[in-house]
């Protein structure tokens, strides 16, 4: 159990670097070492997943080296419940994402492979990381392949999304920099204290920060959050890069990428900055909760499928930040699966997507319709997906969007307004991914185009079967994922609802 | 022998997957038929042999609790899939297994040819699956999946045939699909979820579980009568109440829910998962009888509902529709008598309406089988041809209007009776009416159909239909005649057996509500003998206007008509004051105006103010020493400044 994670987090790098050494007239050859690589990480990330104590609130597997000890920057890494799911949705999405795009990746395919396993490597970094400088590295780091990503193998606007994708999440994560330093230069102001970026001792350190201090630094965070999930209205360069990245871009993008922004907040901003938390929470739940309605309508009318899927994510999204600013075991809870189930399903989403591109190369609804007759077993891996997307009970979204709209009910921190508002979202879903499907696979083929269109390949049946799979397991019996988040979900709970305890402490008994 | 429960619910689920997983492969009518009825027959033996064993047990000892796993847990909230048997769940599943098994077995016959063959069945038993989950859950959470999951088959069911146009009868005329229809079934259906979902927050803040046996004992000692949660929670889930089960506002989706396969139409939108509304609000009867308000809503609508969909179904010319509005109006009559508090009557005609109205739509289907037409003023004379199902068909028609001693009449007569006792003289006289104008559709469709002269193509040669699909007729046809049986009031001797077996789930709701029984046996009968009088009136009106040969086609014209002929233009009034702003104003308004000008607008501006001012401040760098020299100076100078005069 050597230092398993740093092995899981340096696996697809070092992978890459080798893949450098391939030659290029054999992409095949390549393909096959990318997938293989993130199979073997994946198989690292499953031992690491059994040998999980989900009863331990604390952060296990940790390691921790000295890097630059002036600063006391480490090496620090780490997993608790929370990273723990996500790490597997990440590793269990590259494989998937890079045999997607066996055929679709045509130029350049040993550089998609790099792109990909480091983009891995980064991912799992800023999931594993306890040392906030660590973290920030990761964070700039996996931007680089995901740029490149976007901008080499991208569609025709490709160039303008990657630089927009890149600039708007620079401008965030540099104001969380400079919140990352005032952080630890708070820290060595304390009595007998010293510049850390320790996760862990900033814990301790973070919810003493007075307000009007802590205040700015949770809004850098936040901010830095709010455009990666994205929160409305810092959603806009969601929607570019979605619809000129490849398929196995978006996948990643959508089933990972986001999230970070989502696992930043529970991560930093809830327990670092409890007290600025609270205070904030509804109206960044206010954020949450238009994002939720509003990523539906404009999702509704769209006429391109894919930027369809994108803006359903901004609604999705809502959901999850809801959730956590609900500040309850409930919501969080619902929060954490649906981060996975978000994964699952908008990744399947835009895989299926990109299947029906590699045959038409068109994205648009208007060109389409009656698929079901010629491509039936890909409408019927549809359906599924999009009624996981829907929320329907016995799949995977519904125990996310549950739990969620249950904990923002029942929170004391948001009036129930907030719920019964985003709960209208789960009747928009319904919406628009049955009026795309419709459109799309429902009718007559009137379209000559669509006549002849091959059903989906053995290949791509493999990409899809592993996710319905667990679009399935979490619908049906959540228990397995629910309980490893459990512990940790209890703990950002209790610190936050202490604060809370603390601040009535504050108000003056009146005499 | 209640641990045999959850294969009840079993297998159906194993003829979906069977069906579902390798129907195609299977590739025969046969084995899909035999797999999909075989699982639901299976079903519904285990289902009798449960109910017998109940039957030999003291009341008191029949509710029974079956848990299989920890469905949802996080934080305080927890909910098992686990069963709850006991007198109005088994009857429910009786019905829903026993009607079910007849028209798969229909279906046999019906889709045989249909390329979709094993998918039919295996949605079917998908239905199935999840309409036993709804009736046999111990907790709202496993009730709303299968709430949901039925409306997810039913979606399925309607748009089954996906490349086909539906008829709307008024509103985008010619140009409808039968996925629109299923669509706008899925996405109704979905606002009266939203209810339920929100019920089911409030519930869990009030009770603190979701679990039914926890929140009724609870309900009464918790909250005071008419308090003004359990007023949003009755209320919310009657919202979802309205979605399932077609109440007014919600019923526009069943009319054109019709475009599924018939039997489909028989099972789903008339036997069953319509009557899913009934049911929940039977089930949650303890909380109803908490909220009066409530209680008069849903007895208002329901009386509404039934007229309305009544006077629809007048002037109907698809066979179908006018069926489609009859269930409409049938579920409106056991809303009613939930509103005034005889829940035993709204699930009596539960279920005498599941064999009367499966029936009727099954010969329907059984017509348009030999047809290959729905239009009724295209029909006629079909009696001959048909014998048995017109015989059955008869027989269907007169219990839905009220014949003594056909089952309709007993409960419909129920209906009546606690409408007058229990509600108000007015409740009682818009369904009395109803009941008028249900006898006049009914026979106006018998006649046109049966009746009267051959108004189809000679080329057509109309035949009886295959005993697979004949024999369910039959049953049925037996079943709609001594149904009502089990619930003969004590005026006429009877035990009304059905009252009897449901009291004890009822006793919380019926004690709270304390109704008076101070209605003396003759205004009983004169009750009785004026709702035959309606129902006979209704029939010979009918058959006044359409057995006289010229007169079979007239259709009047008018304003009243018209409006009738458009169903009061709800569709069109809903679509332009809902669905239409709502399109194109995301579209038009958020996505183009808002989204993409403004916050992106914003985005991409700030991106090119930085850009400009990069620009000038480039012109600032012009390569010239002297200049960086001046400027230099005048920093110093300034900083100097500052520090001394500060």
């Amino acid at each position: 159990m050597l230092h398993l994670l740093t092995i899981l987090i340096f696996l697809p790098l070092i992978g890459g670097l080798l893949i450098l050494f391939f030659k290029k007239g054999n992409p095949n050859a390549i393909k096959i070492a990318g997938i293989a690589l993130s199979t073997v990480t994946l198989i690292v990330s499953l031992i690491v997943y059994v040998g999980f104590d989900a009863s331990n609130p604390g952060m296990q597997f940790t390691h921790k080296t000295v890097w630059i000890s002036s600063f006391d920057i480490s090496y620090s890494v780490g997993i608790d419940g929370m990273s723990l799911l996500l790490v597997m949705l990440t590793t269990f999405l590259t494989p998937i994402a890079m045999l997607s795009s066996w055929n679709s990746i045509e130029k350049r395919v040993k550089e998609f492979t790099i792109m990909m396993l480091l983009l891995e490597t980064g991912i799992i970094g800023v999931f594993c990381s306890l040392d906030l400088f660590l973290f920030y590295i990761f964070w700039e780091a996996m931007l680089i392949p995901m740029y490149f990503l976007i901008g080499i193998w991208g569609g025709e606007n490709r160039i303008y999304a990657a630089i927009k994708f890149f600039v708007y999440t620079m401008f965030g994560s540099l104001l969380m920099l400079i919140a990352i330093l005032w952080l630890g230069y708070y820290a060595s102001m304390q009595p007998g204290g010293q510049f850390t970026t320790d996760l862990l001792q900033l814990y301790t350190v973070g919810p003493t920060i007075p307000f009007a201090i802590q205040m700015w630094m949770f809004l850098a965070f936040t901010l830095s959050f709010a455009i990666k999930v994205p929160l409305f209205p810092f959603h806009t360069w969601l929607p570019d890069a979605h619809v000129e990245a490849p398929t196995a871009g978006s996948v990643i993008l959508a089933g990972v990428l986001l999230k970070m922004g989502t696992y930043g907040l529970l991560r930093f901003c809830l327990p670092l900055f409890p007290q600025s938390s609270v205070k904030f929470g509804p109206y960044i739940a206010a954020l949450a909760v238009v994002g939720v309605i509003y990523g539906a309508l404009v999702s509704m009318v769209q006429t391109d499928m894919k930027k369809l899927v994108a803006y359903s994510s901004v609604s999705h999204l809502g959901f999850v930040v809801l959730g956590i600013f609900s500040f309850t075991e409930e919501g969080i809870q619902g929060s954490m699966i649906q981060m996975v189930n978000h994964g699952l399903s908008t990744g399947a989403l835009f895989l299926i997507v990109g299947m029906i591109y590699d045959r038409r190369h068109t994205r648009m609804i208007s060109e389409f319709g009656g698929l079901a007759k010629v491509m039936p077993l890909m409408s019927t891996f549809f359906m599924i997906v999009s009624l996981s997307s829907i929320g329907l009970p016995g799949l995977n979204g519904f125990i996310g969007e549950f739990l969620i709209l249950l904990g923002a009910f029942r929170s004391t921190f948001l009036s129930q307004w907030y719920s019964m508002l985003a709960a209208t979202g789960v009747i928009l879903a319904a919406v628009y991914l049955l009026w795309m499907y419709q459109r799309v696979i429902f009718g007559k083929v009137t379209n000559p185009a669509n006549q002849s269109l091959q059903d989906i390949s053995t290949r791509e049946i493999v990409v899809l079967v592993p996710i319905v799979l667990f679009i399935v397991w979490i619908g049906v019996y959540p228990g397995t994922f629910l309980q490893q988040s459990s512990t940790t979900t209890r703990h950002i709970v209790s610190v936050v609802q202490s604060q809370r305890a603390h601040d009535v402490a504050l108000i003056p008994a009146p005499k | 022998m209640y641990s045999l429960t959850p294969y009840i619910v079993l297998f159906p689920l194993i003829g979906f997957l069977i069906n579902g997983l390798f129907g195609k492969k299977l590739n025969s009518e046969k084995l899909s038929g035999i797999i999909g009825s075989g699982t639901i027959g299976i079903s519904f033996v285990f289902a009798a042999l449960i109910f017998f064993n109940m039957l030999g047990q003291p009341s008191e000892e029949r509710s029974h609790i079956v848990s299989i796993f920890n469905w949802i847990a996080a934080g305080s909230f927890s909910a098992d899939v686990a069963y709850q048997v006991d007198q109005l769940s088994i009857l429910m599943t009786l019905v829903v297994t026993g009607v079910g098994f007849l028209i798969h077995v229909y279906s046999i016959g019906y889709m045989h040819g249909d390329a979709g063959f094993w998918r039919f069945f295996s949605y079917l038993n998908l239905f199935i699956f999840m309409m036993l989950n709804l009736v046999l859950a111990n907790n709202f959470l496993l009730m709303f999946l299968g709430w949901e999951g039925v409306g997810l088959c039913s979606f399925l069911l309607i748009g089954f045939w996906h490349d086909q146009k539906f008829d709307t009868g008024g509103y985008q005329p010619g140009s409808a699909m039968t996925t629109d229809a299923a669509k706008k079934a899925f996405i109704v259906n979905r606002i009266g979820d939203f209810g339920f979902l929100i019920a089911m927050f409030l519930i869990f803040n009030l009770f603190g579980s979701l679990k039914f046996d926890d929140v009724f004992s609870r309900a009464s000692s918790l909250a005071a009568l008419g308090d003004t949660a359990i007023f949003w929670v009755t209320l919310l889930l009657f919202l979802g109440a309205t979605g399932k089960s077609a109440q007014i506002p919600l019923f526009i989706w069943l009319p054109d829910a019709m475009a599924g396969p018939t039997p489909v139409s028989a099972l789903i939108h008339a036997a069953t998962m319509v009557t899913a509304g009934v049911y929940m609000v039977a089930r949650c009867s303890i909380l109803y009888a908490l909220a009066p308000a409530t209680m008069e809503i849903v007895a208002v609508v329901g009386a509404a509902t039934a007229f309305f969909a009544a006077t629809m179904g007048l002037v109907q010319n698809d066979i179908k529709k006018v069926l489609a509005y009859s269930t409409v109006s049938q579920l409106g009559y056991m809303f009613l008598a939930l509103g005034v508090g005889s829940f035993t009557a709204g699930i009596f005609h539960v279920m005498t309406h599941a064999f009367f109205k499966a029936l009727l739509f099954l010969g329907a289907g059984s017509v348009i089988h030999a047809l290959h037409e729905q239009d009724i003023q295209k029909m006629g004379g079909l009696k001959s041809a048909m014998p048995t199902t017109y015989k059955t068909f008869l027989i269907a028609a007169l219990a839905i209007a009220g014949i003594p001693p056909l089952s309709g009449f007993f409960s419909k007569d129920e209906i009546l009776f606690r409408a007058f006792s229990q509600g108000s003289t007015v409740l009682w006289l818009v369904a009395w009416v109803t009941a008028g104008l249900t006898a006049f559709y009914m026979f106006r469709l018998v006649l046109l159909t049966f009746e009267g002269d051959l108004r189809w193509s000679h080329e057509k040669h109309p035949h009886e239909s295959p005993k697979v699909m004949t024999v369910p007729l039959l049953v049925l046809a037996a079943l709609s005649v001594i149904g009502g049986f089990i619930g003969i009031p004590s005026s006429l001797g009877g035990e009304n057996a059905i009252e009897r077996w449901l009291e004890p789930v009822f006793q919380r709701a019926e004690s709270q509500l304390a109704l008076t029984q101070g209605v003396s046996y003759l205004t009983e009968y004169v009750l009785m003998a004026l709702s035959v009088v309606a129902g006979v009136a209704g029939i010979a009106l009918a058959r006044r206007m359409y057995l006289q040969k010229d007169r079979a086609l007239i259709q009047p014209k008018g304003a009243f008509y018209k409006l009738l002929w458009n169903k009061y233009y709800v569709d069109e009034v809903y679509d332009a004051a809902i669905v239409a702003p709502m399109v194109k104003g995301s579209e038009k308004l958020l996505w183009r105006g808002f989204d993409v000008a403004i916050i992106d607008g914003i985005v991409n501006g700030v991106a090119k103010l930085i850009g400009l001012l990069s620009d000038q401040l480039r012109k600032i760098q012009v390569g010239v020493a002297q200049t960086y020299a001046l400027a230099f100076v005048i920093g110093i100078i300034v900083v100097l400044g500052i520090l001394v005069f500060r």
